[in-house]
């Protein structure tokens, strides 16, 4: 009887077969060779911008030409911090940021507790898209259908004509409306999925031991969602905060983003300096949010 | 059910005034581009569709789109690789600076699209210029691709997440390279994720102005021309058009996202329907 020879076929050879065992051997490689271009692109690019626009708002801009003297100096902060118009600016997007965030909440909330605890299951995974595809949808678009509506001859006046009132759709008000429509998705997802999390049985157990439903959602819901609340407050914050694109085409007043993209052009050293102001107010923002535990709910 | 009938009663009709609320100024806008007249009047006395054919031979339109059209396919590119290595960094590996890299991936959209602007426009001027680079296409991607890195990086950590390492190790075992497991073993897994992420990388690429106002120099992108245009009465038509497309442009690769990224095969979809019915 003849014996067959049963040997494994040779791994294949060549270049490529040993740098990959190179590489199984060692994983810091490996683990370079995959950080390397991103790291280089958000790292160097990136974050190297970021510190150039820090940089820049050391230095000043000669008035004339426009080209940047790089020499040290706070002029461009004591100008923001004295003058009282960037004051004012600054305090009135704050403002408007914290009353958007207020109406985004205020109308997300059904929305989300009717996805997370009412509707069957199929219509839930609807609802979702439902509102994920406006969130995607284009910001200039939804900005511009607002200019829009709220025209003297747009829809709201139209529908208001009849009750003798009149809107000036294009002030602070309308643009306080525009910001609660462009980030109402931002909120609405989150709640939703802090909702979600709440077992039934902690409701049930409320109602069990006589808690009216009242009584339930501002003992056990709500508390139980603040983080989650909190979690889109960052985003209907911080979006505000930086906006100059809606201002421009509602309102005529001067907000961060506004002043910010004015000054650019002929000052950017001021420009990068005022950038500072929402950069700082959205970092204390986010430690507050995380001592809040809000980040659990991102 | 804990919701009396009278809560559960005004929560939908909560959630349906939030929805109408949320569905409201894009129907109103589609129905725009049908009307016959240039004034924006409500409401819209005759209707008509020349201006879509007005839109389509608009040569400043078609210029502007397809600048959009090629940026937005060049930074999804350079998003989808980006994205990619840097979530399987993160997912495969336990290493000192990881905090770091994923900070530093949220962080474009974590930080007002303004600061990222004028951050880029600064250093593109003054420290890319000297060096040959010149604003246009080029620095138009550099701008989209640095925040639509996290769309992919998203989509494709959470897949593998779900999947797990060691079906890597069982490849190597079986003999394959580094080469034959990603392609054979790895991409296979992340594939719909990558399509997903990639959808979503070009909406959000397509739609954006922000940053791009100030990367574009004198080069126009669908969004930078409506811009530019809208404070133009005479050709308010034609951006309501423009502005009915881009709706329909950005809602329909984000509803197909949506269904791949949410398809886990169909033992998934059959798990997530027995939960959701145990829950009930």
């Amino acid at each position: 009887m003849t014996s067959v020879a049963m040997s494994e076929p040779p791994p294949r050879q060549g270049p490529g077969r040993r740098l990959s065992t190179f590489l199984y051997r060692h994983p810091r490689v490996r683990l370079w060779a995959l950080l390397a271009v991103p790291a280089l692109w958000l790292g160097g690019v990136y974050l190297g911008s970021l510190a150039y626009l820090l940089l820049a708002s050391f230095w000043t801009a000669d008035p004339f030409t426009a080209q940047l003297v790089h020499e040290f100096t706070l002029d461009n902060f004591r100008r923001i911090i004295e003058t009282p118009v960037y004051r004012d600016v600054a305090w009135r997007t704050v403002k408007m940021a914290a009353l958007v965030t207020v109406a985004c909440a205020v109308l997300a909330f059904p929305l989300a507790y009717y996805m997370a605890r009412i509707a069957s299951t199929r219509m839930r995974n609807l609802l979702v898209v439902a509102v994920l595809m406006p969130l995607w949808g284009s910001y200039l678009v939804k900005a511009y259908a607002w200019r829009t509506i709220l025209s003297g001859e747009g829809v709201i006046n139209w529908a208001l004509g009849p009750f003798g009132v009149e809107f000036d759709g294009y002030s602070n008000t309308g643009l306080w409306l525009v910001f609660t429509y462009l980030w109402l998705p931002y909120m609405v997802l989150p709640v939703y999925a802090g909702l979600e999390r709440i077992p039934s049985s902690l409701l049930e157990a409320s109602s069990d031991l006589g808690g009216r439903s009242i009584r339930t959602f501002f003992s056990v819901t709500l508390p139980l969602v603040f983080p989650a609340v909190v979690a889109g407050s960052i985003f209907t914050f911080s979006l505000t905060l930086g906006d100059y694109i809606a201002p421009g085409l509602i309102s005529s007043d001067q907000f961060i983003g506004t002043v910010i993209y004015r000054e650019y052009g002929t000052a950017l050293p001021v420009a990068a300096a005022y950038a500072l102001v929402p950069i700082a107010i959205i970092v204390a923002y986010l430690l507050v949010a995380r001592r809040l535990k809000a980040f659990e709910s991102l | 059910m804990v919701e009396s009938p009278l809560t559960r009663f005004f929560v939908r009709l909560g959630a349906g005034v939030t929805l109408f609320f949320i569905y409201f100024p894009l129907v109103v806008i589609a129905l725009y581009a049908f009307n016959e007249q240039v004034t924006q009047q409500w409401p819209i006395q005759d209707w008509s569709t020349k201006w879509f054919s007005v839109a389509f031979h608009n040569e400043s339109v078609r210029a502007a789109l397809k600048n959009s059209v090629i940026a937005g396919l060049v930074a999804t590119a350079v998003a989808l690789v980006l994205g990619t290595l840097a979530s399987l960094a993160i997912a495969r590996y336990r290493f000192f600076g990881r905090e770091a890299v994923t900070f530093v991936v949220i962080l474009p959209i974590a930080l007002p699209g303004i600061v990222t602007g004028l951050a880029l426009q600064g250093t593109i001027e003054d420290v890319l210029g000297p060096l040959g680079v010149r604003f246009g296409l080029a620095t138009i991607v550099i701008g989209h691709a640095t925040f639509c890195v996290v769309v992919v990086y998203n989509n494709v950590l959470a897949r593998l997440r779900r999947t797990a390492g060691n079906l890597d190790e069982a490849s190597a075992d079986l003999g394959a390279d580094s080469w034959q497991t990603f392609r054979y073993v790895m991409f296979p897994q992340m594939r719909t994720a990558l399509l997903a992420g990639g959808l979503l990388a070009f909406a959000l690429s397509f739609d954006e102005i922000i940053v791009t106002i100030f990367t574009a120099g004198a080069i126009q992108t669908l969004p930078i021309w409506m811009y530019a245009t809208l404070f133009r009465p005479t050709e308010l038509p034609i951006v309501n058009v423009v502005a009915l497309f881009m709706i329909l442009l950005s809602i329909i690769p984000v509803y197909f996202a949506q269904k791949l990224a949410g398809d886990t095969g169909v033992a998934g979809r059959e798990a997530e329907r027995k939960a959701g019915r145990a829950r009930r």
